[in-house]
């Protein structure tokens, strides 16, 4: 341990949700888009999943939102190291619209791309099983377009930049493809509790 | 903003370099050499970093400190120095108000002082010196504006550069002795005699995107997230295609 001279930190409470090396964000929510915000109206949104599936297909708004609603209520860990406690999301569970389109057993990745062109891999098992959303509600109220409004995915048990804003799709590979900061040296997988931030960790 | 504002969504800019695992993954020991007072707010922080393995403009590092409970705190920082100075790195912080790293860095770090870093990381905002280079920076987002400013300086470039930096006024201006001809200052609450005070402006922008340098600019925005969404809207309505837009923002 390389103890810093008369650094103390600031005052703390044990907190169990807190993963290694990450601070408490309180009431901030940091935006931390690499590429301009877009403009896009609920009306031109739209959430295609294709790649190894039985049924490729896209939802349009009206379509997303007559599945079954599901919030996520709980932590989100950025890589930069804040974390934010108790934050609901509402919207629908990502197992929703991949039951529909009946993936292929072969399927072991995909890549999350959304409106802006940003993309991130994912492993099909870290967004499924209740372990993700499509989301359009923050705290009760529509997403703002600069947190990835009108929609985006949440994946809450990864680092925050596996949870693509404006999100416009899925495609399932039967390989890990690095995405947009996967290869600019991000991890492949980004799991906050291992500290899994960069290539290499 | 604006009701009409619809940029196109078209982003996908790849990364200007590949990064180095290996550098990023290893903490290494930052010696304090030096410590420099820029405005009221903001201090420079040099350091000796024996095995750096370089780095290119607009990178960034992680940074550490370890408290003696074994408490860690690490943020992420921009590199202010140019890559040819030779195993030391710089940062400038601002000091944030509670601020548990910066506070450190401005109440009680001293030449002599060591911390931990790992980087240089990303290789999105990163600027190699290859095309023109539109730099739009507010506070102290200037700072990874400014190793590319002195990288280009330090190699005498004849790619074009230019940088617009916004302040709140002229004592808060970082590295103010350090500008030349390519940089325009925006002051938005007070200004020397004869300088209009104000926000930037799409009038700003116009003189530097009319230069139309071959190859068309690349342009890099950094600051706070209200002037990131500011800055790059007003490069996007002036022409600036959105896939030439690279954005840093912090909170």
């Amino acid at each position: 341990m390389n103890v810093t001279r008369a650094f103390t930190g600031r005052p703390r409470v044990d907190h169990a949700q807190l993963p290694p090396g990450q601070y408490d964000a309180g009431d901030d929510w940091p935006v931390l888009s690499a590429e301009v915000t877009p403009d896009l109206a609920p009306a031109d949104w739209t959430f295609r999943i294709d790649g190894l599936v039985a049924e490729p297909r896209t939802w349009n708004w009206e379509q997303a939102h007559a599945l079954p609603a599901s919030a996520y209520e709980g932590d989100i860990h950025c890589v930069t190291s804040w974390s934010k406690f108790g934050v609901r999301f509402g919207g629908v569970r990502l197992d929703a619209f991949l039951d529909a389109v009946r993936p292929d057993a072969s399927a072991t990745h995909v890549v999350a791309y959304s409106h802006t062109g940003y993309t991130t891999n994912l492993p099909l098992a870290d967004i499924t099983g209740g372990r993700a959303w499509i989301v359009w509600e923050y705290e009760g109220k529509p997403l703002p377009a600069e947190h990835g409004g009108p929609a985006r995915l949440i994946v809450p048990h990864l680092y925050f930049w596996k949870s693509a804003k404006w999100i416009a799709g899925l495609r399932l590979l039967d390989h890990d493809e690095p995405g947009f900061w996967e290869q600019n040296g991000y991890h492949a997988r980004g799991n906050p509790w291992e500290e899994q931030r960069y290539s290499g960790d | 903003m604006t009701d009409t504002f619809v940029p196109p969504t078209r982003f996908a800019v790849p990364g200007r370099i590949a990064v180095s695992n290996r550098a990023a993954a290893t903490w290494q020991t930052a010696t304090l050499t030096e410590i420099r007072r820029e405005t009221p707010g903001a201090v420079t922080f040099r350091f000796a970093v024996p095995e750096w393995s370089g780095h290119l403009p607009g990178q960034h590092l992680m940074l550490r400190l370890t408290a003696e409970d074994g408490y860690v705190a690490q943020r992420h920082y921009s590199l202010a120095s140019p890559p040819d100075d030779t195993a030391h790195i710089e940062l400038t912080l601002d000091h944030v108000e509670g601020g548990e790293v910066s506070g450190w860095f401005h109440t009680v770090a001293r030449p002599g002082d060591s911390v931990e870093v790992r980087g240089p990381l990303s290789g999105f905002f990163a600027w190699p010196g290859d095309r023109p280079a539109l730099l739009v920076g507010a506070g102290s987002g200037v700072v990874p504006l400014m190793s590319m400013l002195r990288h280009h300086r330090a190699r005498a470039l004849d790619v074009p550069l230019r940088l617009l930096v916004s302040a709140r006024g002229p004592e808060e201006l970082i590295y103010a002795r350090e500008y030349g001809a390519e940089t325009t200052p925006v002051f938005t609450r007070t200004a020397p005699e004869g300088m209009a005070v104000g926000r930037l402006a799409a009038a700003h922008l116009a003189p530097l995107l009319a230069e139309r340098p071959p190859g068309g600019w690349e342009a890099y925005v950094c600051g706070s997230n209200g002037f990131a969404e500011h800055a790059s809207r007003l490069l996007v309505e002036a022409g600036q295609p959105v896939d030439r837009i690279r954005i840093e923002r912090f909170g």
